[in-house]
């Protein structure tokens, strides 16, 4: 049987303790063309997400907030991986992510992300690593509903 | 004797209690806790949550559906009238319990929440637009929540008083929120965040001098020390059978005889009338007006097991243990670096938050959970409270009767762990 705390060690790699002491793109974005709010009630972690996107492309991605280890390292683990990257790429990214933190690991390699992948072992947690994906995704997808209404 | 949960009740214990607290023998009488938890020792600190279950009251609820299972209050046969017995025997427990002057002054609800809404939803409509209902900034979400809509539905207006950098109401601050217009004061006997004891006796005789009525909120209150709703002379008193070593989907409400008689029922259905036609209906007397429907019946007899369970041990022995326990856990827990206690109210009971320097709660709470040591961390439903501390949350020990000296060994051994891993 696999002792807790490789689970933990898995959890708490020295990646995330990186981002979460120094978090990339940690600031707001004045000239964003897209931007939400998320908040995870049960533990209080509270972000806003800001993404700079043109010509399908996102230029540049930032948050600001607080949250715990896990959230903090996720957000800014994700702002480094989408920038550059088509909208198609970032939502495909999302969806991979969520599979990797809430099933089996998907059929392809998620490069830096794969340090959140010791998340699935805590479920409590799974949250706090998909707050920052789910809540860019929301940024991106309402903005696109304003965009087809128009 | 069943003293009120005071300061002399739970920081001064009679060496009686005492040395009865010291030995804790009562971790045996909980099968769960004998269960390895992620391969470790269970230590389990999470009871503001819940709390575990005696064999008593595993036992109780087996009993009671393999030998006195019937619907009550309606039967002719045998069984029927047992269950019955049973059923009124757990209120008179509870009337024992909160040293009400009877036993029909008690209503069986599901829990804290229940009998606030219910009191919520029943006396509260009564109130007029620009009335007042006062509470303080250290309640829990169900003792807002409930009077939010109820202002909402009436025109009434909430109200509530401060609460100070130790984690005590602000009894002058309080003072200037009560007025001719303040209807309700609602609080909490005991913080489920803080730990804080408030001085429930002395802010009802300021509210009776106003003119208002008092609910006491006893969640965090009724199984770590005696209550006596006499002495404290509130009008409600609230609570939840589960955080007391009972079932949960059980608690009581105490009301007032006074009030209880002039009551408009809450919920209508069958048990809770006395005819029913066409041309109009009629309603029982007493607890049963707010009882509709079948009841928790079984999960009420074990909340009367319950109850015995805590009595053949002693309230004052209980609150001497805990009361000594958290003097060591909290000695202990500040002498560690970047260890901060959110919560130092003179007068607490069993109840431990704190914050860990650059390590964030819910970060805390998993890593504990690998050593076995079961913890909360977040709001605790009292984000007015977290607001007021300019935190997003806590973690948060809390202390029942079962846990000993090695509990507070794993929390510390823990937060240590947490410590090293973060490098902070």
């Amino acid at each position: 049987m696999r002792d807790t705390d490789d689970g933990l060690r898995d959890l708490y790699q020295e990646v995330i303790f990186d981002h979460n002491r120094n978090p990339r793109n940690f600031h707001a974005m004045p000239d964003a063309s897209h931007q939400a709010d998320g908040h995870n009630p049960l533990c209080g972690d509270q972000l806003t997400v800001y993404a700079r996107v043109a010509d399908g492309i996102v230029q540049e991605a930032s948050f600001v907030g607080h949250g715990c280890a896990i959230s903090t390292a996720s957000a800014s683990l994700m702002t480094e991986a989408v920038r550059g990257q088509p909208i198609e790429e970032v939502e495909r990214l999302f969806r991979n992510i969520h599979q990797m933190l809430t099933e089996a690991h998907p059929d392809c390699d998620l490069g830096k992300l794969e340090v959140l992948s010791g998340v699935r072992e805590f479920p409590a947690r799974v949250k706090c690593a998909t707050l920052a994906w789910h809540t860019l995704h929301n940024a991106i997808t309402q903005a696109r509903d304003v965009a087809v209404t128009e | 004797m069943n003293a009120p949960l005071t300061l002399e009740g739970v920081l001064r214990p009679a060496a009686a209690d005492q040395a009865a607290a010291a030995a804790a023998p009562w971790a045996a009488d909980f099968p769960i806790l004998a269960r390895p938890v992620r391969a470790r020792r269970l230590a389990y600190l999470d009871n503001g949550a819940t709390t575990q279950k005696p064999q008593g009251v595993i036992q109780a609820l087996a009993d009671f559906y393999e030998q006195s299972n019937a619907n009550i209050h309606r039967g002719v046969h045998w069984l029927s009238q047992h269950a019955t017995d049973l059923y009124e025997q757990a209120r008179s427990r509870v009337a024992g319990l909160l040293n009400a002057p009877n036993s029909q002054d008690v209503i069986f609800v599901r829990g804290t929440t229940e009998a606030i809404n219910l009191v919520a939803q029943t006396w509260g409509q009564s109130l007029a637009p620009g009335d007042e209902i006062l509470v303080t900034d250290m309640e829990h979400h169900s003792n807002i929540v409930p009077w939010q809509l109820l202002c909402a539905r009436t025109g009434a207006v909430l109200r509530h008083a401060r609460v100070t950098d130790s984690g005590e109401i602000d009894l002058d601050d309080f003072r200037s929120c009560l007025n001719a217009r303040t209807r309700l004061v609602a609080l909490a006997h005991v913080s489920n965040a803080l730990g804080t004891v408030n001085p429930v006796a002395e802010i009802t005789r300021l509210a009776r001098e106003a003119g208002a009525l008092v609910l006491v909120d006893g969640a965090q209150a009724v199984a770590h020390a005696p209550v006596d709703v006499q002495a404290l002379d509130c009008d409600f008193y609230a609570f939840s059978g589960h955080k007391i070593y009972g079932p949960t989907g059980i608690g009581a409400l105490y009301v007032r005889a006074s009030i209880l008689q002039k009551l408009a029922p809450w919920q209508g259905g069958g048990d809770m009338i006395h005819t029913v036609s066409f041309e109009g209906s009629t309603w029982a007397e007493g607890p049963q007006r707010f009882e509709a429907g079948t009841p928790n019946i079984a999960g009420a007899v074990a909340l009367g097991a319950a109850i015995d369970y805590v009595q053949s041990i002693g309230l004052p022995v209980i609150a001497a243990h805990e009361s000594a326990l958290l003097a060591e856990a909290t000695e202990r827990m500040l002498a560690l670096p970047g260890v901060r206690l959110v919560g130092t109210a003179r007068h607490k009971a069993g109840i431990l938050s704190f914050l860990v320097d650059g390590i964030h709660p819910h970060d805390l709470g998993t890593i504990l959970d690998t050593e076995g040591v079961a913890i909360r961390a977040g709001h605790h439903c009292a984000m007015p409270l977290m607001a007021r501390f300019g935190i997003p949350g806590t973690a948060r020990a809390s202390l029942a009767l079962y846990n000993t000296q090695a509990d507070i060994d794993a929390l510390v051994a823990g937060v240590r762990k947490a410590q090293k891993l973060f490098g902070v």
